[in-house]
């Protein structure tokens, strides 16, 4: 042994013939699998996912899929390289002993581990009513056989698709109806598509893309009910304010759930928003005790961000579970001093009726939001939100070559409204205004970003002060 | 033939569907669309997309070839390993 010491001792073994667990084969599983193998990993890996198909990728699933340009069985992840795993595929993990560092599978099979990586993501918010949800013709779409399903019902060529919820998934798919020549309603709680996600100003030049394109929006209106015929297929739905809607093909797209049930009673800071860790990635416990050997990655986590007042962010953004799954296998095979946060600049992108439209940064953060080039009426601009004087997100519409400059900004805590001016600012970018986000005690249907406090815990605890 | 585009990452400068047309093909001013799982007949194409997207976006799978040729982790850990002892 050199001088390193037995901290280190102890890192080298557990590279040579450690055993890592990697729960949840998906993206953030992959990535994280590949960057331990190139760090040098050489010990046991295993690989759990309840779903029965090698990692994939889901954005192509609302976009190339529905649209046929591109196949759901298709959208394999690419390799980095090979990781040499134990795979066992389409079982899940329904337990954790911390104490025996132990996995517990749902085929009565348990995997002992030295380090364990929870990726389990987030699953599709189902239909309330689970009869009415279970009617043929009614999907959800976050799984390749979600995709590969709604791809094939929207080929026979509805009359008319209800889509239910208008966050980024819901929008994409009633663009990607249009765009077959397919009829679309869409129904939304909020005052317009991307709300939650964006703000009202956002949402209000969503809307009118919507209906530019022939989508027939409903916004401040809830589904009460899907109505079924006599052989089991939804043929409507029964609105909020007494209307009607008949379709055969119905998408419900209320935003998405934390995989963490699993997790219940393990002891594990896990709940319905999802593990709560340190900024390095590592796992809380329910009593906000740091864990040593498990760490979270992914749409499944929830970690406080230093550019966002330490707030706990869970990001359901693609280049986050990359980033993170990066950070957190570079944790786990690293003594503390080369430990690295994870200080990853939120960005999300979408395309939807031919508008790429991407953010960076926290929208719903933002209190205030100023147009800085281009105009919201061309549909081609970016908009910069502020809070308390700062610049805290920005996104684009058919403008991203500005992002990068906007990413720096907020990097770099710069101010709102911003002091630099541009060639093309027009009369509407010269003053903030609200950026009117809904009530956030009130959920959207898709944020795909919450914040929320300090507890590592979502669940209640009774504090007993010692004396 | 695995590929998939880091889209937070692509400017759409739409130099993929210039080389590559089969493969990668812009959908309005600057979104980008391609082919998850393009045809093997078209590797050289999209090899070359691959080099010339300025942004470095597009990450395509090694082959099996490939994979076989790397070097064995065990060996990089071997390697690496200033604590010796067993090989
Ligand atoms: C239709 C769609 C479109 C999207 N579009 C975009 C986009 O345009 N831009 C963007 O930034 N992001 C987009 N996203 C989000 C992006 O896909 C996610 O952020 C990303 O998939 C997160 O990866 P993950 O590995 O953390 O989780 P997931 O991909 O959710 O993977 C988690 C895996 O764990 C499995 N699992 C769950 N519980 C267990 C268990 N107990 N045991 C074993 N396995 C389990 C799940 O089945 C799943 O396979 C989109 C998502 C969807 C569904
Ligand atoms: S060449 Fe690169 S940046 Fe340009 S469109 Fe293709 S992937 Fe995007």
């Amino acid at each position: 042994m050199t001088s390193t010491g037995t901290h280190d001792g102890s890192l080298e073994q557990l590279k040579r013939e450690g055993r890592i667990v990697v729960v949840g084969a998906s993206l953030a599983g992959l990535r994280a699998a590949e960057t331990m193998r190139e760090k040098g990993f050489a010990g046991s890996l295993t690989m759990i996912g309840d779903e029965p198909y090698e990692p994939y990728d889901r954005p192509p699933l609302s976009k190339q899929v529905l649209l046929g340009n591109a196949v759901a069985d298709h959208t394999a992840l690419p390799r980095r390289r090979a990781i040499d795993a134990d795979w066992r595929l389409g079982v899940p993990a329904t337990g954790l002993d911390m104490a025996a560092r132990r996995v517990e599978l749902g085929n009565g099979d348990a995997v002992e581990y030295d380090r364990l990586l929870i990726a389990t993501g987030v699953r599709a918010r189902p239909w309330p009513n689970a009869e009415e949800g279970a009617l043929k013709g009614v999907f959800v779409l976050r799984t390749r056989d979600d995709g590969e399903g709604l791809q094939r019902a929207l080929a026979a060529g509805p009359r008319r698709v209800l889509v239910i919820g208008a966050g980024f998934t819901g929008s994409e798919i009633a663009s990607a109806c249009r765009e077959r020549g397919l009829d679309v309603t869409v129904a939304e709680r909020g005052d317009a598509p991307l709300v939650g996600a964006l703000g009202g100003v956002i949402g209000a030049v969503a809307a009118e893309m919507n209906r530019e394109n022939g989508v027939d929006l409903r916004t401040g209106v809830m589904v009460t009910s899907l109505e079924g015929d006599p052989s089991g297929r939804v043929r409507a739905a029964h609105f909020s304010d007494g209307s009607t809607v008949e379709a055969d093909v119905v998408v419900v797209s209320l935003g998405a759930q934390r995989n963490t049930e699993w997790l219940s009673g393990s002891g594990l800071g896990a709940g319905p928003r999802g593990i709560a860790c340190d900024a390095g990635c590592r796992a809380f416990d329910v009593r906000g005790i740091v864990t040593d050997d498990i760490y979270v990655a992914g749409d499944v986590a929830r970690s406080p961000h230093a550019l966002f007042g330490y707030q706990f962010l869970s990001l359901e953004h693609w280049g986050n579970a990359v980033a993170q799954a990066d950070t957190a296998a570079h944790n786990m095979l690293s003594v503390s001093a080369d430990r690295r946060p994870h200080l990853w600049v939120p960005a999300f992108w979408s395309s939807q009726f031919g508008v790429n439209i991407k953010s960076v940064g926290v929208p719903p953060m933002g209190t205030e939001i100023l147009i800085t080039q281009g105009s919201l009426a061309e549909r081609r601009f970016a908009a910069a939100y502020g809070y308390q004087g700062r610049l805290i997100a920005a996104v684009t519409f058919d403008n991203c070559r500005w992002l990068p400059f906007y990413e720096q900004q907020i990097e770099a805590t710069a101010p709102f409204p911003p002091p630099f001016s541009t060639v093309d600012r027009r009369p509407e970018g010269t003053k903030p205004m609200p950026a009117d986000f809904p009530d956030p005690s009130v959920p959207t249907h898709g944020p795909t970003i919450t914040l929320s406090g300090y507890s590592p815990a979502d669940r209640k605890m009774t504090f007993t002060p010692g004396r | 033939m695995r590929l998939v585009v880091d889209l937070n990452r692509c400017q759409g400068y739409a130099q993929c569907a210039f080389l590559a047309p089969d493969v990668f093909a812009m959908h309005g001013d600057e979104s980008l669309l391609y082919n998850p799982e393009a045809d093997p007949a078209q590797r050289e194409d999209v090899m070359r997309a691959v080099a010339a997207c300025p942004v470095q976006a597009i990450l395509l799978e090694i082959t099996d070839e490939d994979m076989a040729n790397m070097v064995a982790p065990d060996a990089v850990a071997g390697a690496g390993s200033p604590s010796g002892g067993a090989r």
